[in-house]
């Protein structure tokens, strides 16, 4: 039977791979994530997960490391965030362009300068060209359940890619909330052994990895890592329908609510999906026809479900905790790019907030509403709008 | 007829193909270093081919790995410039848990090694892998076109440190990564040269052998940055151990106070007490070493340059406990 228990996310993520079993783990510590290396020493210390933990001097070490074990053939594991995220950035590349399926957890924090320590996405949209895979968990329940899901995804011989799940600076990486751990069998069965196909360091069948390719073959080697990404839209949503028929969650990559007959549907990611599906209901009692949809998958952009999304909509509206300096938010770049040749389309207005852990409140919600409206009444808007901002200590 | 051994085996990892500059010191480092390997797996496991390899970027990582071919006939990974330590760890750590024994053979240059890899080479060392890390020291980033490193020797032409009106050359002493090696208290930790190519088997096989991390640093050099003939560089690699320039030295179990000598051969004089070498009167003076390298061809005309190079050699013998009187060529 699964068993309930109040724990935080970094604990769920801990949990999470503890479940995954993985052979090697190589993390260092850094606000916001670093029990997820913590717990995990206590479960390998107590024999409860039977894994080499190597407690490497830095990111850089981590993710090589992780490289490493993953080339030798076995599931491996870290965990992250902002400037430790940026640190692995070089190695991030060469793991998804080696095929190798490591999955990383990142509390998702803000990055320097200057230093500070609460939420905001920019660290793994900063990544979002790597080739990896990524998740943006809502709650902690997702925290845990999303890294099950990228290593079944992950490991599919359709991919082979590395992933990552993201999930809120202390709104869920340091916040109790009841979380359901599947039974270990389950998932076992769920991620079965993992069998490497290609990455191996075997000296009874010696391979080469990590070769130099020259003109001849380097653009092919990167179109294998396009392809990776586009097979793993269907393996995705291979993936969340298992994990539902199994364990009873649902996941989509885009998931929506209320969008029905809405004008205005307002996309988000991680945490703040929550926060705004209770405006949305707040907005509705109002008999403002509003919608919300959280972006579950990031990477492969889900452009069929941004498309479908669209149809339903006059106005999206884009909160984004995150920013492309001179474009705006990085969601505003790829929505653009999944509508751009639609005949019909909805008229896209982005707004960046809560940025460096700024609260997103109602009230800057009304404030990016009422922008969101005068587009809906054909006015002119700006595309991007920074909302919240203290414009008086500028 | 009786037949004689092979001093070395033949099989082979480094395989013929590979792309190095004809007369490369640094591929012969390599060759020899996976020979040895292979015997110390030999008779430690039973089975010649219990290693796999992490390299380092690089010239002899892309001189060995250019899609589709490969120079290397045992499992061979590379990652990136400066992680060469950190990723033999991961692999490491995996044939732990795979249940597979052998050891992880990690390679870098001096470049990759003394500078950009340092931090993860001293990670590795200090978690204890069971790895033997192999520098091959060229004394300059050859790959990208013969820059400077820490590794460079002092007066040393290369493409960052080049001589002119204001400048020697290189103006910094040689980073010696082998001390910085031992500092860490590991089993083993060696120099070596393709000079003494028995030597630097014996010194690997040992390396391999030892349960826990180990470091090899081994001269080795490269005609194409080093402005010498092709054909010298194991001459070339005898005169810097016969004149003094590179000193060929054992540290066990980190016992850096117990560091073992070796005598340098070309007619030096070794003073020992109690069994300790604890000075050396060379023969040969440097600039024998020198002047077959065109990297030092404009030191010859600043011979105060030389006298500087001179007293720098000391005082690393000095570091390592040993006086060294280095003679000045007859006139
Ligand atoms: C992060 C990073 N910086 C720079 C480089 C460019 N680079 C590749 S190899 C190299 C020099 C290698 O020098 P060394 O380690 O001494 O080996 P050698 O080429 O002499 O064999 C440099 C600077 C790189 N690959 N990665
Ligand atoms: S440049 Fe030097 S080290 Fe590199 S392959 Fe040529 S000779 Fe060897």
């Amino acid at each position: 039977m699964p068993i309930r228990k109040v724990m935080k996310a970094n604990e769920a993520a801990a949990w999470a791979a503890k479940l995954a079993k993985p052979k090697v783990i190589a993390a260092f510590p850094i606000t916001p994530s670093t029990l997820v290396p913590e717990k995990i020493s206590e479960f390998v210390a107590d024999g409860e997960l039977d894994a080499e933990f190597i407690k490497v001097e830095s990111e850089h070490s981590a993710i090589s490391a992780c490289v490493g074990a993953s080339a030798a053939g076995v599931r491996t594991f870290t965990a992250t965030a902002s400037q430790g995220l940026a640190l692995m950035h070089e190695i991030l590349f060469i793991a998804a362009g080696m095929r190798l399926p490591i999955v990383i957890a990142v509390g998702n924090r803000a990055l320097s300068a200057p230093i500070n320590i609460w939420n905001d996405w920019q660290d793994t949209i900063s990544e979002r060209d790597t080739g990896w895979l990524q998740f943006y968990a809502e709650n902690n329940q997702e925290a845990l359940d999303l890294i099950l899901i990228a290593y079944k995804v992950a490991e599919n011989e359709k991919v082979l890619l590395p992933a990552m799940v993201g999930f809120d600076a202390f709104i869920l990486t340091h916040t109790v909330e009841p979380v359901e751990i599947p039974d270990q069998e389950l998932v076992d069965e769920f991620l079965g052994e993992y069998e490497p196909k290609y990455a191996y360091l075997d000296p009874s069948r010696p391979i080469t990895q990590g070769t130099l390719a020259f003109p001849a073959h380097y653009m092919e080697a990167r179109y294998t890592v396009w392809e990776a990404n586009e097979n793993a839209r269907k393996v995705i949503d291979e993936a969340f329908a298992e994990f539902e028929k199994r364990f009873g969650r649902k996941y989509q990559k885009i998931e929506e609510y209320r969008t029905d007959d809405a004008e205005i549907i307002f996309v988000t990611m991680g945490s703040l999906a929550g926060t705004v599906k209770e405006y949305v209901d707040h907005l509705r009692e109002q008999g403002i026809k509003v919608g919300a949809a959280k972006m579950t998958v990031y990477r492969p952009f889900p452009i069929e479900e941004v498309r479908a999304l669209a149809k339903k909509a006059k106005v999206i509206a884009l909160l984004e905790k995150n920013i492309t300096f001179s474009v705006g938010g990085a969601l505003f770049q790829d929505f653009s790019r999944a509508l751009i040749n639609e005949s019909e389309k909805p008229k896209i207005v982005d707004f960046i907030l809560g940025l460096g852990g700024r609260d997103v409140t109602f009230r800057d919600l009304d404030e990016a509403l009422a922008i969101a409206q005068k587009a809906l009444n054909g006015e002119a808007v700006d595309e991007v709008n920074w909302i919240g901002l203290r414009k008086e200590i500028l | 007829m009786a037949v004689r051994k092979p001093p070395i085996t033949t099989r082979e990892y480094w395989a013929p193909g590979h792309a190095a500059c004809a007369g490369c010191g640094c591929a012969t480092a390599l060759r020899l270093a996976t020979k040895a390997f292979s015997e110390a797996m030999e008779e430690k496991y039973g089975d010649p081919n219990a290693f796999a390899i992490a390299q380092a970027t690089g010239c002899m990582e892309v001189v060995s790995a250019v899609f589709p071919y490969t120079a290397w006939k045992a499992p061979w990974l590379h990652v990136a410039f400066e992680n060469a330590a950190a990723a033999a760890s991961g692999v490491e750590a995996a044939w732990k848990k795979l249940g597979r024994k052998g050891k992880i053979l990690a390679i870098g240059g001096d470049g990759g090694t003394a500078d950009i890899g340092m931090q993860a080479l001293s990670g590795m060392l200090e978690r204890w892998h069971n790895v033997v890390y192999l520098m091959y020291d060229n004394e300059a980033y050859m790959n990208t076109g013969i820059q400077r490193s820490s590794s460079t020797p002092y007066g040393a032409w290369t493409t960052t440190s080049p001589p002119g009106k204001y400048s020697i050359g290189e103006d910094k002493p040689k980073k010696w990564v082998a001390l910085i090696a031992a500092a860490h208290q590991v089993p083993y930790v060696a120099t070596a040269s393709i000079g003494n190519p028995f030597d630097f088997v014996k010194k690997m096989k040992k390396a391999a052998k030892v349960d826990g991390p180990a470091f090899v640093q081994v001269q080795c050099t490269c005609p194409t940055g080093w402005k010498s003939p092709l054909e010298k560089g194991v001459e070339i690699a005898r005169l810097a151990i016969e004149t003094g320039v590179w000193p060929l030295f054992e540290i066990e179990n980190g016992d850096i106070w117990n560091i073992k000598i070796q005598a340098p051969g070309g007619g030096a004089k070794v003073k020992r007490e109690g069994g300790r070498v604890v000075a050396i009167e060379f023969k040969k003076p440097i600039e024998e070493y020198l002047k077959l390298q065109g990297r030092f061809k404009h030191l010859f005309k600043q011979p105060e340059a030389i006298d500087v190079m001179r007293e720098q050699i000391k005082a690393m013998w000095r570091t390592i406990g040993v006086e060294v009187t280095l003679p000045k060529p007859e006139e």
